[in-house]
């Protein structure tokens, strides 16, 4: 649940200098804008993966212009009327559409990724903090019938603090609604692919996130399912540094592979290209 | 052990105490007298029960004495074999299962077990499973397949445990998997919460044909105070947080997730026993035997669309 804390805010800077560079969040180094766009949001000093929005993460995925979005008119609902201390739900979700152009905390769709025809879905971490909610759900249920139906692979991006609370059980019931669906996938023998990138934890991780045939985490990544604070609390100790990171969970057997930003079409690309029934 | 909110019964109790102590051998007046304040003790149980609040229902989903799965077992099945173990790791307590017979019908129960002393509340981690807890439930389930059997879970716990081991071992992934394996399962399941449904640790054994709760269980997507630490910024608004989260058994009949609710005797579960494990298996008894009707393509299609349908409101 980790969009209520804004990261990496700074100050307005003059336009001029805005324009050229960039202050990578993790090392502080600057970097050229145009080298931090090129290089996918990595940085060049320290290789931190910063978070992708959906729009991007298709440009990196999918060849140009074979993008077709699925479910575009899905959005978000409010089941619970649900309002907090700081006021309802409905226009805290409204205001966040109207500021990242998005619907809900994932895009779906379907083109050619290396000439292979793929569905995908990418979460957007900026909806929410991708939190998993019905509109969320039933996206990802409508991308994995697609898939159903055109034989064609799916793949998932994960970025997300797990569910969102502000649909209360409705946003936990789709843990199962989403893995319903990919059980279809499994039963006709069709290869789902889950892509974990900072963050995915809670309960996107312990639904669609984990039960790919095969899993794929960005360097330094979190994943896991409890929060950190939550565990320290329990076990009364300190967590290592490592905990819940990619590397961690590689190290455990959870995740298949690491792969850098740079190399994931590639990847996915040559590990598709052994699925035989195209 | 009674409840803040329970006031008045409390002091209804007490002046009966109080009379009892006073007359050890009641007078017709006397009893005449007790038999009043018995009539009003329950009155005003019935009255503090019909209009609990959310937040007092958390309170009621965890009193000490709620029934717990062992009493459920003891109170419903005539025979209970307990299985043990995941094949991988261990035995966790805080997830139990093997084979019973209710009312003559052979299931396979699952469930949260909380333990009701320190001591077993100790080794059940207090209801709070661990990887190899929701993957001895799936063997068991898979199990339950293979036997053509039904199989019952039991919910009551307040979430999966958020433990350093827990998550080196996979804590996301075996509820995952067993999302995954339950929407496909070839056999009946129900899901019933008894107590509390903490969130991806209930939902682990959770994928019901049919999800009944008991009338002040709770089903939540995270913990009042929790949601109230986070959202409020304030841990004792978990009263504010469990009304807004939507989580009694009636607010989820209405949202269509739960399909119906076991009435519990006035005054709550823990009050009477025999009460609640009646009302428990005329409800379960009347599922299983639906729900064994169905062929397994059917019974697959209809889970099918009941969780793809959850949160569709256009
Ligand atoms: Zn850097």
């Amino acid at each position: 649940m980790g969009w209520f804390t804004k990261r990496h805010e700074t100050a307005p800077k003059p336009e001029s200098k805005e324009d050229i560079w960039i202050q990578c969040p993790a090392c502080k180094a600057h970097i050229y804008k145009e080298e931090w766009e090129k290089s996918f949001k990595v940085c060049s000093q320290c290789s931190y993966h910063e978070r992708m929005t959906w729009r991007e993460r298709v440009d990196l995925l999918i060849d140009p212009k074979t993008f077709t979005e699925l479910s575009a008119k899905v959005s978000f609902n409010d089941p619970l009327k649900f309002s907090d201390a700081k006021g309802s739900y409905a226009e805290k979700a409204a205001e966040t559409r109207t500021k990242t152009g998005l619907n809900e905390s994932i895009v779906t769709g379907y083109g050619k990724m290396g000439g292979i025809k793929v569905v995908v879905g990418v979460m957007d971490f900026r909806f929410l903090g991708g939190s998993l909610a019905s509109g969320t759900g039933e996206k990802i249920l409508q991308a994995a019938l697609y898939a159903l139906k055109q034989r064609w692979p799916f793949i998932i991006v994960s970025a997300s603090g797990g569910a969102r609370m502000h649909e209360g059980m409705v946003s936990l019931m789709q843990m199962p609604k989403t893995c319903a669906a990919l059980a279809q996938l499994r039963e006709a023998g069709l290869p789902y692919v889950s892509v974990m990138t900072d963050p995915t934890t809670g309960g996107v991780s312990a639904s669609y996130a984990m039960v790919g045939d095969i899993h794929i985490a960005e360097p330094k990544a979190l994943i896991g399912f409890a929060g950190r604070r939550v565990i320290e609390e329990t076990i009364k100790q300190k967590l290592p540094d490592d905990f819940q990171t990619a590397e961690y969970l590689l190290e455990h057997g959870f995740v298949d592979m690491i792969v850098p930003r740079k190399d994931l079409k590639n990847t996915l690309t040559q590990l598709l290209k052994y699925y035989g029934r195209r | 052990m009674n409840l803040d909110f329970e006031k008045p019964v409390s002091e209804i109790e007490e002046a009966i105490a109080d009379l009892k102590a006073k007359n050890p051998e009641p007078s017709a007046d006397v009893k005449a007298e007790l038999d009043k304040l018995e009539a009003s003790r329950l009155a005003s149980l019935k009255s503090v029960y019909a209009s609990l609040t959310p937040w007092q229902m958390v309170q009621v989903a965890r009193h000490p004495d709620r029934p717990l799965i062992r009493d459920f077992l003891a109170g419903l099945c005539s025979e209970f074999i307990e299985l043990h173990g995941d094949r991988h790791f261990g035995d966790d307590q805080g997830m139990i299962g093997g084979f019973a017979t209710l009312d003559g019908i052979r299931v396979m129960v699952i469930g949260h077990q909380k333990g009701r002393t320190l001591e077993d509340k100790i080794k059940c981690n207090f209801g709070q499973a661990c990887p190899e807890g929701y993957r001895k439930a799936l063997r068991l389930m898979k199990l339950a397949e293979k036997f053509h059997v039904p199989v019952i879970a039991f919910i009551d716990t307040p979430g999966a445990f958020p433990g350093k081991d827990a998550e080196e071992r996979g804590q996301a992934e075996a509820i995952a998997r067993n999302l995954l394996e339950m929407a496909v399962l070839k056999t009946p399941v129900i899901a019933i919460v008894t107590g509390e449904g903490g969130s991806g640790g209930a939902i682990g054994i959770g994928v019901g044909d049919v999800i009944l709760m008991l009338s002040n269980a709770v089903y939540s997507v995270i913990s009042p105070e929790g949601c109230a630490s986070i959202l409020w910024r304030d841990g004792t608004k978990a009263p504010e947080a469990a009304n807004a989260l939507k989580i009694t058994a009636k607010s989820l009949l209405d949202l269509k997730i739960a399909d119906e609710i076991v009435p519990e005797p006035v005054g709550g579960a823990h009050r009477d026993y025999p009460g609640t494990m009646a009302a428990t298996r005329k409800v379960l008894v009347k599922h299983l035997k639906r729900l064994q009707g169905l062929s397994s393509k059917k019974l697959l299609k209809r889970r099918f669309d009941k969780y793809a349908a959850m949160g569709r409101f256009r």
